[in-house]
């Protein structure tokens, strides 16, 4: 495997060009871009319905420098397994509009494209073993359709559909463990990882593309306008949640877990990163103190466990 | 040409064209009564009688997915459904169609839920008849089998570039062996031809890249509508010339409608599908009996020929339109109302009246035909009579 360096990198063409739509700090089209660099010019695109298939397709413009599909919400990953299929189907066969050994195929979407609607459509393009990779960039609520609850919210925050109130406190549920689910599906490689962490996750997505078979990444993905915090630190938020074990960084390949970031031992409390975001500020009223040590215990509980499974405990 | 004359279930039939069609891509997802013909298409690929990919995926709405994005790279691609198959891949059915992707599909008409039935109606098909995909509808396995051939051709036409839907009835066709001929795979192929993948755009052009399927707002996606309504104008035209190719070739000769005894009839019956066959031998008792009556069997719904409908129908005193669908809170089924409308730019009107029958797969027998043409003998001399009506329920 190549070594990634920001020399190579910065020499690779930006195959996401800029004019895009998306909205000033947002770190979706960061994520796409460094995915992309690694990528390349041969690589088939699919986008769920979401803020980033929103913001770089509107008709008649296009950001996008590789091919590029978008059917629906629910079905970008049944929708590359096709494109998939047909390129092996037209290979065999010595059709392919221009000869490749090989392309990538990268089908994304949002938490709610990846954890709720499009779950179904996911598993069974995973289970089905298509060489391809999924990227869920995970900015932990529906925030196209204005910043409703979905199954990767954390526990309190604020949302549209479950705002914080005077008898609600924003989500009572801690979210589900998307990429423990997509392990389960014994696929190859399954990562997850941060725009701020460029290196770890050009790694994991060259990891990815070059496993037989599908692949799996969740990148969290701050949203200055569904999280509210100043457009400038959307990747230091990112940072922040790493190192405070809200998002630790690690990949699972056949089976076996590893840690690709050891946390320091005194990890920074989560009161630090949550009191940068708006949807978590009614946590910090007089009463709701026990809100954050609920949120405290399950991520220090969902760490312990991950240590385990990496054979760091 | 030398056709095989052979027994075959519609669901073998159309699996029979598909392989002599060699598609590239073919997503698959079990429902009754479609399910035999991806059986029988497993077969052929697990037998390497064809190579075409599979994809097994989890849900019809998968199904369609995969379809698209398959078809998107050029390749040739079908899958089939029925009933509340169709109705989960509803949403993506329009977007095959705004696309414009070449997708064929046999629905294998069943009746929607609830309550569950897994019986023959047109419900499942008549819910996406404004999906933007040309509708053909069989009358028999025969008619199954040849357009399981002549779909692609017309989907792929580069003036077209529609998805095609074949719709033939849920086990009165589909499970029933009938004796039909059927070409030898090399003159089916003939037929058919390679997809053409040199013209048009492909997802795998990795050199040309183009963006499908792209957010389209106030400004562009009304004239996007307006492509897909000018290409299914176009469409009657090579579905035309296909059609009389196919004749010349094989001695079967479709039009957009057939019309059986209509020459001189007072009366004449609409009906899609299996229906026809039963209602050509009531047709012939009564004929010997001296009642004028006949028959419009419709092979394109969609897009729907309504001026030719609407000549050919003009000589009758009353017609009778049976729809194998409600329209619940509707006046009439779909067919009725597309004839009716069709009718009323005539300067002498028939009557039309409407029958809604065969619900949930209730057999539609010789005598309620016979019953359905004593109506229309009562309305032809004078008597009132409700517009729509049921047939075959117990009141």
């Amino acid at each position: 495997m190549a070594v990634v360096n920001l020399q190579t990198l910065s020499k690779n063409e930006d195959l996401l060009t800029g004019g895009h739509r998306a909205c000033a700090g947002c770190t979706g089209s960061n994520i796409l871009r460094q995915i992309m660099l690694t990528a390349g010019q041969d690589t088939v695109v699919g986008g769920a319905t979401g803020c980033m298939e929103v913001v770089t397709t509107i008709f008649p413009y296009t950001a996008w420098k590789t091919p590029f599909i978008h059917s629906a919400f629910e079905n970008c990953a049944a929708t590359i397994s096709g494109a998939e299929t047909a390129f092996r189907a037209l290979k065999k066969r010595g059709e392919l509009p221009v000869p490749r050994e090989k392309i990538n195929f990268i089908a994304f979407g949002g938490d709610g494209g990846t954890y709720d609607i499009g779950l179904q459509s996911l598993s069974g393009a995973m289970e089905r073993g298509h060489n391809m990779l999924y990227v869920c960039y995970d900015n932990e609520a529906y925030m196209n359709t204005g910043i409703q609850r979905s199954g990767a919210t954390p526990f309190g925050a604020h949302t549209s559909t479950a705002p914080a109130g005077k008898v609600k406190q924003g989500k009572d549920r801690h979210r589900k463990d998307l990429t423990k689910i997509m392990v389960a599906h014994n696929i190859p490689y399954v990562a997850q990882t941060t725009p701020f962490h460029w290196k770890d996750l050009q790694m994991k997505v060259r990891k990815a593309l070059d496993v037989d078979g599908p692949a799996f990444l969740n990148i969290l993905m701050p949203c200055t306008v569904g999280w509210g915090f100043d457009p400038a630190l959307g990747i230091e938020l990112s940072k922040m949640a790493t190192e405070c074990n809200f998002w630790p960084l690690f990949e699972v390949e056949n089976g076996e877990y590893k840690l690709t970031y050891k946390p320091k031992a005194d990890r920074t409390p989560i009161e630090e990163w949550l009191k940068q975001q708006v949807r978590f500020k009614h946590l910090f009223k007089p009463g709701n103190e026990h809100l954050i040590v609920e949120i405290q215990r399950w991520v220090d509980d969902e760490q312990r466990k991950l240590l385990k499974l990496c054979g760091e405990a | 040409m030398k056709q095989i004359y052979v027994g075959l279930t519609g669901n073998e039939a159309v699996a029979t064209a598909f392989k002599q069609a060699r598609p590239h891509v073919a997503p698959a997802f079990p429902i009754t009564p479609q399910t035999e013909m991806m059986h029988k298409f497993a077969d052929f690929v697990a037998d390497g009688v064809v190579d075409t990919e599979m994809i097994l995926v989890e849900s019809e709405h998968s199904a369609m997915s995969a379809a698209i994005g398959a078809a998107a790279t050029g390749a040739r691609t079908f899958t089939a459904t029925s009933s509340a198959g169709f109705a989960l891949m509803w949403e993506v059915v329009y977007i095959a169609a705004s696309l414009r992707l070449p997708i064929c599909m046999p629905v294998v008409n069943r009746a929607l839920s609830g309550n569950i039935n897994i019986h023959n109606d047109h419900s499942d098909a008549m819910g996406g008849r404004d999906a933007g995909w040309i509708q053909l509808w069989c009358e028999n396995t025969q008619e199954a089998y040849d357009h399981a051939l002549m779909c692609w051709r017309i989907a792929e036409h580069k003036d077209v570039r529609l998805p095609v839907m074949i719709n033939y009835d849920g086990f009165i066709i589909s499970h029933t062996s009938e004796s039909l001929h059927i070409l030898p795979d090399e003159d089916a192929w003939k037929f058919v031809g390679p997809k053409d993948l040199k013209t048009g755009y492909s997802l795998l052009d990795v050199d040309h890249p183009i963006t499908v399927g792209p957010l389209d707002l106030t400004d562009y996606y009304f004239e996007h509508k307006l492509s897909q309504i000018e290409a299914l104008k176009r469409a009657p035209k090579y579905i035309a010339e296909v059609y009389k190719e196919f004749g010349e070739l094989t001695g079967r000769h479709y039009s957009f409608y057939e019309e059986y005894r209509t020459d001189d009839a007072d009366m004449i019956i609409v009906a899609l599908g299996s229906t026809a066959g039963t209602a050509k031998d009531v047709i012939d008792a009564q004929r010997e009996k001296g009642v004028k009556v006949g028959l419009l069997k419709i092979h394109m719904f969609r897009p729907f020929p309504a001026a030719e409908l609407a000549k050919a129908l003009s000589k009758a005193k009353v017609v009778g339109v049976m729809d194998k669908s409600a329209s619940f809170g509707g006046w009439g089924g779909p067919l009725f109302n597309e004839i009716r409308s069709a009718l009323y730019d005539l300067p002498a009107r028939p009557k039309i009246h409407n029958w809604i029958y065969g619900l949930g797969g209730r057999d539609t027998d010789t005598k309620q035909i016979v019953s359905l043409i004593e109506q229309l003998q009562a309305i032809a001399k004078g008597r009132e009579a409700e517009t729509v009506n049921l047939l075959g329920v117990r009141l």
